[in-house]
């Protein structure tokens, strides 16, 4: 049910090029057979199981810790404390650390007494077993003075505090105009608050280290997005240079940004591997992963909307107010996409912190717009129904011309025309604009829509690639492929830009050994990494040619390489043309070797000069059981356009993920925070809710053609990401559409939308 | 219970909850040992744990291990017996990525002790394939793209397997309108129920639904 | 998990016979709920008893031409058993409503009966839990009790019984037959089998140690039409909020009797006893089932966080009802 329009070849393409193909994963085969090898699945002679004791409360200290049992019990080889754990760092201060801080910090484990959250390492035990480890960490005895702490965001809200920027270096506030005179002014207003729970991220894979010293050289085996923020981490966290510490991570089982830092099993592992001097491994179990390894936070969102009586913007307020930990600062950039996305001349948005005593909070997929979004086309569906506007007209005639706080053009921007294709693909016309009055059986039924917006960025990566004398290709780099399908788009762009076979290539991703890259995050992997590639495919090619052009043995000698191309395992330079391999055994028996880089898109001109995103419209279809209230999805639909796409089949898996991320933000994804204990309820999959197969409907995909020549030289933007983006409000406004029933407070359970449902007759 | 990890002596919460609001908090607690202990707690030669013999039968192999009786069979597979496939996501049978096929049938072997399976006919992911050659359900997950991250993937594919035998056999699911009638015809409406003890985060369900989808077409 | 001891029993006298033995002792039959437990030292036995072999999986006629349903039997073999698919079809619905299929190909049938409760401070140590500790107090209470009973709770639990098989087999009326150490048997009726918390919330069935589940007799199948309906959060493979088993036998357009049982709403499966006698005799119609939905629920009681159970209870069983009395 998928229709992918790829872009067109460019002139600067070989034609029939392999990027955008759909073909198979690269990795496939691996996952498929269990041949893929997850971090903890690594075998070292002699490794040992460790096993983490959580704290018992949210706040305080220990006052005693009785591991006598414990040490005594079989197969037990160390039982560390913060009484006889290796000296680390102080954690630091909790004010807003710049953004690489954030990543290279020292995270100390079991360094101190004193107990900031629920479930912090107090101990760790390490056996010959896991068995033996985890029975051992039962025995051990520990008495707190717990202290008071605050676990309550709405109860704190006064408490509020704004912190000096937000998650990826944006501005905490942006002002243009005068927002409260128009808004006063504006004869049509919504004015509405909505609540978005905490939620936690939940790969598969839960978070999981094996750590093994070679004299003073530490190997990190572990299940990271970014193995330079990591190596970075656990370095000052060791106090060692980060040199002798190598971090392996190939296979990744799901991280969706809970994997871009260090967390306790990493350091732990190292730790333990070092006094005992043999390998150690640890994971973190699902229930511990709650409290460990990051959540998005818990938020309230006041979004105001001034219009004229024709739907046109006049203001638009965007404000925040979000749990933070009281150790250390995370600010979801929540209201930032608010600034880009639709046109109107007084406008204000703002980030507020509340500081709890919970752990940090995390990159969680589509940080920003995830919860941001699903606030605020909410709100512009409240709108669009006070005004008797479709919700998609009142988006088309607030589109701006260019950015409008920036006040830069758009690189490239089709919304209008997402939202446009949807509407014909979807059957917008069909949706019923009074609530509540479509109903087949005892079912309700409601169209939504909303809009999708997310940033590109891109990341300093490097990638080196290598052709032998069979003409075969490695690309190394320290890039990670997290489900995202990097291993499979990076063997294409190697493959097209050299004119071979995909069978030709190999890619090696995830060891630090390997060209530093930005790694697996804010959807910038693809473009970062891919463009690095790129890059060195191309210093590559004109390697190769001023060889073939210089070199005695060389069929080319002499030739005009302006007019060179590489395609079909040849080389071709005007009418002359050598095979590839044949022309690489001649000139240069020991292969070629180059490397490629990109800048950080933040510093580029182009980035500067043009305001880059990433567009897409969602479309969804519920139906809502009259007698119980119980919400199921019928379809969803998405519109992007997002630059090039890579490679079609993985894109549209990325988009129909995203999708179900909106699915289970809009209608049951919520960890609850108990405000008398501080601790998380329901931490684990049984009562954390996401989303299984039943759930999940039928989907379709279409990608716009677009080619964002501004974004980067493969004209490609981030796509892991764009899917969740608006995909919830969708879900929300079809809910309302459905029923009538205007739930802010997320997730949309069936408990809040049945005291509004009318009983209908039998 | 509360405050303390002991399950023995008196509740630290029972007596903090006053302590908190009146200011007591530390005359109610024991002295700490403030000075860090002299030397890492590590036992020279520690005990080693009882185990058991047990003759296990996995991927049409005999094996004779001794394990602790507390060794599910999951962590038998993954720690013991080098058979990684068998994916640990939640080791509380909520995710199914640790599903095996046991005598044919689809189970969570985090869920059941190894030693409950002498004499059973385990089937792991390793043991799908013919030599090269993917079993049909592997290769329609390759190219439906059943998957991402792929850490719940041998789940997946090891209860899609099971899942297609119970459809085979006539057994009804939440999804059928009548639990009587004899034989299923497999929807998507019913591939979906069948398929909801396997969690995938990645959210590649609809890919899975049309890979199983094509690998029972193709049976 | 701590250190245990492990045999397989021989037979069922012998299983219970060992299991009487030691005080620290369990059965242990499908694992899926007692290892789940074990791992987070909620259960701590020091000796388990395997009766996952014993020969008691066998669904058999009985005499008054119901079913006998062995202890051992797994609950996707009894969901699929072609007897209880026509004569007991809300059993099936029930049993397929519940967990997973791999969750199915495991639990048994006496596993499932006797699971224990799936409220999430009972499942963290560091909670109050007069259930898992007796005298620790109640979290639950005053805490985030979104899944927690309406009916038969007391101050100190207010969890439930997370089974949707034992929601249907109440509706039907099964029989429990244990076995004891000395090899006595018994016979409980389903109703009499589980406990409310009262002050012993800890106390979850009439079981004595040692006395073992052999069998689930179904007596021949009630007149009228059968339907379980499970609401739930998600699609699938998550707990009832709420459930209803229905029974409804009509004459022309009047009920001549109801059998009805909630889940996700007690301690136990919740016979409404009320709600039938209000609808044996009366019309089949909207009113009567209003009626008995109300009647089924006069006594129930919210915790803040499960309010919403009650009115959503009434609604699920007034529609639940009307299937069942439809073309019956």
């Amino acid at each position: 049910m998928t229709e992918t329009k790829t872009s067109e070849n460019r002139p600067s393409e070989p034609r029939n090029g392999v990027i955008g193909r759909p073909i198979d994963r690269i990795d496939g085969p691996l996952k498929v057979t269990g041949d893929a090898t997850y971090a903890y699945e690594n075998a070292l002679d002699g490794t040992a199981y460790g096993y983490i004791l959580g704290a018992a409360v949210a706040k305080g200290r220990i006052a005693e810790i009785d591991t006598a049992e414990a040490e005594r019990a079989p197969a037990v080889l160390l039982v560390m404390t913060h009484r006889n754990a290796p000296a680390q760092p102080d954690f630091g201060p909790a004010v807003t650390p710049t953004v690489p801080e954030v990543f290279t910090r020292a995270r100390p484990a079991l360094n101190s007494e004193r107990v900031r959250y629920y479930d912090e390492p107090v101990a760790l035990v390490v056996a010959e077993t896991f068995e033996a480890a985890r029975a051992a960490a039962g025995l051990i005895k520990v008495r707190y003075d717990e202290a008071p702490g605050v676990y309550d965001l709405p109860g704190h809200k006064a408490d509020a505090y704004a912190p000096k920027r937000t998650n990826a270096g944006f501005e905490t506030d942006s002002v243009v105009g005068d927002f409260e005179s128009a808004f006063a002014a504006a004869p049509v207003k919504i004015d509405a608050t909505y609540r978005t729970p905490f939620e936690h991220h939940n790969p598969m894979e839960p978070h999981a280290t094996l750590a093994a010293w070679s004299g003073n050289e530490l190997t990190i085996h572990t299940s990271a997005q970014t193995l330079a923020n990591f190596r970075a981490g656990v370095a000052s966290t060791l106090r060692i240079p980060p040199e002798r510490v190598r971090i392996v991570s190939p296979f990744i089982g799901g991280g969706f940004g809970s994997k871009l830092i260090a967390h306790a099993d990493t350091i732990l592992a190292a730790l333990a591997a070092q006094f005992l001097q043999r390998p150690v491994k640890i994971a973190l179990t699902r229930q511990q992963m709650f409290a460990n390894a990051g959540h998005r936070a818990e938020m309230i969102q006041q979004v105001r909307l001034g219009a004229d009586t024709d739907g046109r913007l006049t203001g638009i307020a965007h404000d925040v107010w979000s749990a933070t930990s009281s150790f250390e600062e995370y600010c979801e950039q929540t209201a930032v996409f608010a600034r880009s996305l639709y046109a109107a001349p007084d406008r204000v948005t703002r980030h507020r912190l509340v500081p709890l005593d919970i752990n940090r909070g995390e990159w969680m997929r589509s940080p920003g717009e995830a919860p941001g979004m699903l606030a605020f086309e909410c709100a512009m569906d409240e709108l669009a129904e006070r005004l008797g506007l479709d919700p998609i007209e009142l988006r088309i005639r607030n589109e701006p011309a260019q950015d409008p706080e920036r006040g830069v053009p758009f690189s490239t921007r089709n919304l209008v025309a997402c939202m446009e294709e949807g509407a014909r693909r979807f059957g917008w016309v069909r949706r019923e604009p009074t609530p509540g009055r479509t109903r087949e059986g005892r079912k309700l039924i409601g169209y939504g829509m909303a809009a999708a917006i997310r940033p590109n960025y891109i990341g300093a990566a490097t990638a080196r690639v290598a052709i032998d004398r069979d003409g075969r290709v490695t690309a190394r780099l320290d890039m990670t492929d997290i489900g995202t399908g990097t291993y499979t788009i990076l063997t294409q762009i190697a493959a097209e830009s050299l004119g071979v076979p995909i069978s030709s290539v190999k890619v090696e991703l995830g060891d630090s050994r390997f060209p530093r890259t930005a790694g697996s995050g804010g959807s910038w992997g693809a473009a970062s990494a891919g463009s690095a590639l790129h890059n060195a495919c191309n210093a590559l090619k004109q390697r190769i040619l001023e060889a073939a052009q210089s070199s005695e043995a060389s069929p080319l000698r002499g030739a005009n390489a302006t007019e060179a191309s590489f395609a079909d395992s040849e080389v071709r330079v005007g009418q002359q043309s050598a095979g590839l391999a044949d022309l690489i055994r001649r000139i240069a028996p020991a292969g070629f070797e180059a490397e490629g880089s990109v800048a950080p898109g933040a510093t580029t001109e182009s980035y500067k000069a043009y305001s880059q995103h990433s567009y897409g419209a969602h479309f969804a279809e519920v139906a809502v059981d009259c007698d119980t209230g119980e919400i199921r999805m019928r379809r969803m639909l998405a519109v992007m356009g997002a630059g090039r796409i890579l490679n079609a089949k993985t894109a549209r898996s990325q988009i129909i993920g995203g999708m179900t991320w909106g699915i289970g933000a809009a209608l049951m994804e919520q960890t609850v925070l108990d405000p008398r204990y501080g601790h998380f309820v329901n931490h684990d999959l049984a009562e954390y809710h996401v989303p299984i197969n039943g759930d999940v409907p039928e989907m379709e995909v279409v990608f716009l053609e677009e080619h964002d020549d501004k974004a980067n030289p493969l004209g490609a933007k981030g796509l892991g990401e764009l899917g969740v983006c608006g995909a919830g409000a969708a879900v929300a406004n079809a809910i309302y559409n459905a029923t009538g029933v205007r739930v802010r407070e997320f997730p949309i359970t069936l408990d809040k939308v049945l005291p509004a449902l009318p009983v209908i007759a039998i | 219970m509360a405050k303390t990890d002991n399950r023995s002596g008196p509740t630290r919460r029972t007596v903090l909850e006053g302590g908190v609001a009146t200011g007591v908090l530390l005359a109610t607690g024991i002295p700490v040992d403030a000075e860090p202990a002299d030397t890492v707690t590590a036992a020279a030669s520690p005990t080693p744990v009882p185990t058991m013999p047990m003759s296990l039968r996995i991927n049409a192999r005999d094996l004779a291990v001794e394990l602790d009786p507390r060794t599910t069979l999951l962590d038998a597979l993954r720690n013991h017996l080098g058979l990684t496939g068998s994916k640990k996501g939640c080791d509380h049978g909520q995710c199914g990525a640790c599903t095996v096929l046991v005598d044919g049938r689809r189970i969570n072997s985090c869920l059941t002790l190894a030693a409950m399976h002498e004499g059973d006919e385990i089937t792991t992911v390793e043991g799908l394939a013919e030599g090269d050659r993917l079993h049909p359900v592997q290769a329609a997950f390759v190219a439906r793209d059943g998957f991402q991250c792929g850490y719940c993937t041998p789940g997946q594919i090891c209860s899609a397997v099971g899942m297609l035998g119970e459809a085979k056999a006539g057994w009804p699911s939440h999804a059928s309108a009548d639990v009587a009638a004899a034989s299923v015809a497999l929807t998507d409406a019913e591939i979906r129920e069948r398929m909801s003890g396997n969690i995938c985060r990645c959210a590649a369900y609809p890919n899975i639904v049309a890979a199983i989808r094509d690998a029972a077409e193709e049976a | 998990m701590q250190s245990f001891t492990y045999e397989r029993a021989a037979s069922a006298e012998q299983a219970a016979a060992a299991v009487a033995a030691r005080p620290d002792a369990k059965f242990i039959s499908g694992g899926t709920n007692l290892l789940d437990l074990m791992k987070l030292e909620i259960e701590r036995p020091a000796h388990l008893v395997d009766i996952s072999r014993l020969p008691l999986d066998r669904i058999e006629e009985t005499a008054e031409g119901g079913l006998r349903v062995g202890a051992q039997v797994r609950n996707s073999d009894l969901a699929a058993d072609p007897r209880v698919r026509s004569r007991y079809p809300m059993l099936t619905q029930a049993l397929l409503a519940g967990a997973s299929g791999q969750i199915r190909n495991k639990a048994s049938t006496s596993g499932n009966l006797l699971q224990r409760t799936r409220c999430p401070y009972f499942y963290d140590r560091n909670m109050p839990c007069n259930k898992r500790e007796q005298g620790s107090g109640c979290a639950a209470l005053q805490g985030f009790n979104r899944m927690h009973a309406v009916l038969g709770a007391s101050e100190a639990c207010i969890a439930v019984h997370s089974s949707d098989m034992a929601v249907a087999m109440s509706g039907l009326d099964a029989r429990i037959e244990t076995i004891s150490p000395g090899g006595e048997t018994r016979t409980i009726p389903i109703g009499d089998f589980h406990r409310l918390p009262e002050a012993t919330p800890h106390v979850e069935t009439v079981l004595g140690h040692g006395e073992m589940i052999a069998a689930v007799t179904l007596p021949s199948p009630p007149p009228g039409r059968q339907v379980y309906r499970k609401v739930r959060d998600r699609a699938s493979y998550a707990f009832a909020l709420v459930s209803v088993a229905a029974i409804v036998e009509t004459s022309g357009d009047r009920i001549r009797s109801a059998r009805i049982a909630m889940g996700g709403v007690a301690a136990k499966p919740w016979r409404a006893t009320e709600a039938e006698r209000t609808l044996a005799g009366a019309a089949a119609s909207d009113g009567a089932f209003t009626d008995a939905a109300e009647a089924a629920l006069a006594g129930a009681v919210g915790h803040g966080g499960n309010d919403f159970k009650i009115p959503l209870a009434k609604r699920t069983m007034r529609h639940t009802l009307a299937a069942a009395a439809e073309s019956a």
